[in-house]
């Protein structure tokens, strides 16, 4: 890089862009006297020098909204997930209440995936899991997957771990699933021909125009993004970077999805769960 | 009658012809010790319009990855890339053609920076992208008028 220089000494315009850059100053994150670690420890052999939840990255204003429940937009799907939750359905005419008690029930589940799920043949997400429960105990129609009933509800099941550090399996059936998604996380793509890697590893801390690049971590999922004005799944996020490099997306809950996911979820292991968190 | 109609058509087909041949394809992009020195249309390019595409999210997005005082008027400016100003001093114009058409052809395989004329080599690029460039032959004469223009 010939004009590094000159990037440091650009005058005041450049300075201005530049502590925006820094908005990762450090701040806690602390909800209802909860404090939530938003950096882990690196083990050894670990792309990421370090690892930092995307939370740290997002402007002070949308930070805030995060730090108040009451504040938070995605709690109005958790209420609507609430009233789901004892709303009974299907052949079995019962509700996930009825089966399942509170939703603290599921404390800890978040944490966990995706995890190997041995009837799927492949690692299950929370959406597979909820909808498998949704079919075979519950006997009602599955939810699509970005569809408001189970955006809701994984905020709600979500929410049950929050705090707890991501520690998905990645032994097992789970190391060849994971490294497919390494192989995808690596690739380039898209007309534009840049990999998940060049922005969120290469790249993190850089401004890329008005946003501020992330790690690009799931631990907050799903999301409450302001510019969709709704809650958004994992899987949708990366159709939108796959759109914005002009890439032809995977589909939701598919394979290349599901690796993708594990193999994201490996790189933020020791972050804690989030959900739902706030974006842009 | 009939022959002077056929020969005018014959005339018009050879004269679009020609035109279309004028361009360059991304293809045949002829690169020389990472410079492109001739014009992809034969024509010098317009820094006005070049200042434009700079700018634009659905062409250059230049601007996504690099800062520029020239566009102090945008309001967010990149820092994935080097900051711009000067760089029509730094480099020639077949250096900077080159940058523009495929930078990795300049910087090597491990840059970010797109390839903003090149259709060849790319995978999975969306349905509705496929076979085309980022930027027209003539854009790229455009914003390579307009980066030589930047001078300190
Ligand atoms: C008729 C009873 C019944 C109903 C109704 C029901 N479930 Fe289940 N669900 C089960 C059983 C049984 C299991 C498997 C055993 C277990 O893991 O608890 C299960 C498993 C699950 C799991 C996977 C847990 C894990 O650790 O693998 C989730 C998530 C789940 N259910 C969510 C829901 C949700 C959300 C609803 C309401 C929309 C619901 N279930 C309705 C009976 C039910
Ligand atoms: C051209 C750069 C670019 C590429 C390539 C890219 N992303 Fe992103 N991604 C962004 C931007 C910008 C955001 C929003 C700001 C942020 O959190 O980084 C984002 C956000 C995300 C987020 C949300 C993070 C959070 O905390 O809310 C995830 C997850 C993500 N990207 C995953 C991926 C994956 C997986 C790929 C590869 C398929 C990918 N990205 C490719 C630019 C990119
Ligand atoms: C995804 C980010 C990205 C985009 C978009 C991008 N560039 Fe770059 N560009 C870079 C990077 C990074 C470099 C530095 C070369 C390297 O080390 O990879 C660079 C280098 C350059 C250089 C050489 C600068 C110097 O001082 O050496 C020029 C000129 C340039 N880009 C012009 C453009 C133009 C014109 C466009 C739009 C048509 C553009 N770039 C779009 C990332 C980008």
């Amino acid at each position: 890089m010939k004009r590094t220089v000159s990037l440091l000494v650009g005058g005041l315009f450049c300075s201005a862009i530049s502590t925006a850059a820094i908005a990762d100053d450090g701040r806690e994150l602390v909800i209802d006297g909860q404090t939530i670690a938003t950096t882990a420890p690196v083990p050894d052999d670990h792309p990421l020098d370090e690892i930092i939840s995307g939370w740290r990255f997002r402007s002070a204003e949308t930070q805030a909204l995060q730090m108040d429940d009451f504040e938070n937009p995605a709690f109005v799907a958790i209420e609507y997930a609430e009233e789901l939750w004892e709303t009974p359905a299907g052949a079995s005419n019962q509700s996930c209440a009825d089966c399942h008690g509170d939703a603290d029930s599921f404390t800890g589940l978040r944490a966990k995936l995706p995890r190997w799920n041995e009837e799927m043949g492949k690692p299950a997400t929370l959406e597979m899991l909820i909808n498998a429960s949704i079919e075979t105990h519950q006997g009602a129609k599955p939810w699509k997957w970005e569809s408001a009933e189970m955006l809701a509800m994984t905020a709600l099941i979500g929410l049950q771990s929050r705090g707890m550090a991501v520690a998905m399996e990645t032994d097992g059936p789970m190391t060849d699933w994971i490294k497919k998604g390494e192989e995808l996380y690596y690739t380039r793509i898209g007309q534009l021909d840049i990999a998940c890697a060049n922005c969120h590893e290469d790249n993190y801390g850089n401004m890329i125009r008005a946003d501020h690049l992330s790690q690009g971590q799931v631990n907050g999922f799903p999301v409450y993004r302001l510019k969709w004005g709704s809650l958004g799944s994992i899987h949708r996020r990366f159709k939108g970077c796959m759109d914005q490099v002009r890439a032809e997306p995977y589909k939701r809950g598919s394979d290349e999805f599901i690796a993708l996911e594990a193999y994201v979820v490996s790189r933020g292991m020791g972050l804690s769960v989030e959900t739902p968190s706030v974006r842009n | 009658m009939k022959a002077i109609a056929k020969t005018i058509a014959a005339a018009t087909l050879l004269i679009s012809g020609s035109a279309v041949a004028g361009v360059v394809a991304p293809g045949n992009v002829q690169f020389v010790e990472a410079t492109v020195p001739v014009s992809l249309t034969g024509m010098a390019g317009d820094p006005a319009k070049g200042r434009k595409w700079f700018t634009n999210r659905k062409l250059g997005n230049c601007l996504a990855c690099h800062a520029n005082d020239d566009l102090s008027e945008e309001q967010f400016h990149g820092e994935i890339g080097p900051y711009l100003q000067g760089v029509g001093d730094t480099y020639s114009e077949g250096e900077l053609r080159a940058i523009v058409i495929n930078s990795k052809e300049v910087f090597g395989e491990m840059t970010i920076m797109p390839a903003f004329y090149k259709t060849e080599g790319l995978n999975r690029v969306a349905r509705k992208f496929a076979g085309k460039t980022i930027l027209s032959a003539e854009q790229v004469e455009d914003i390579v008028a307009y980066l030589a223009t930047l001078k300190e």
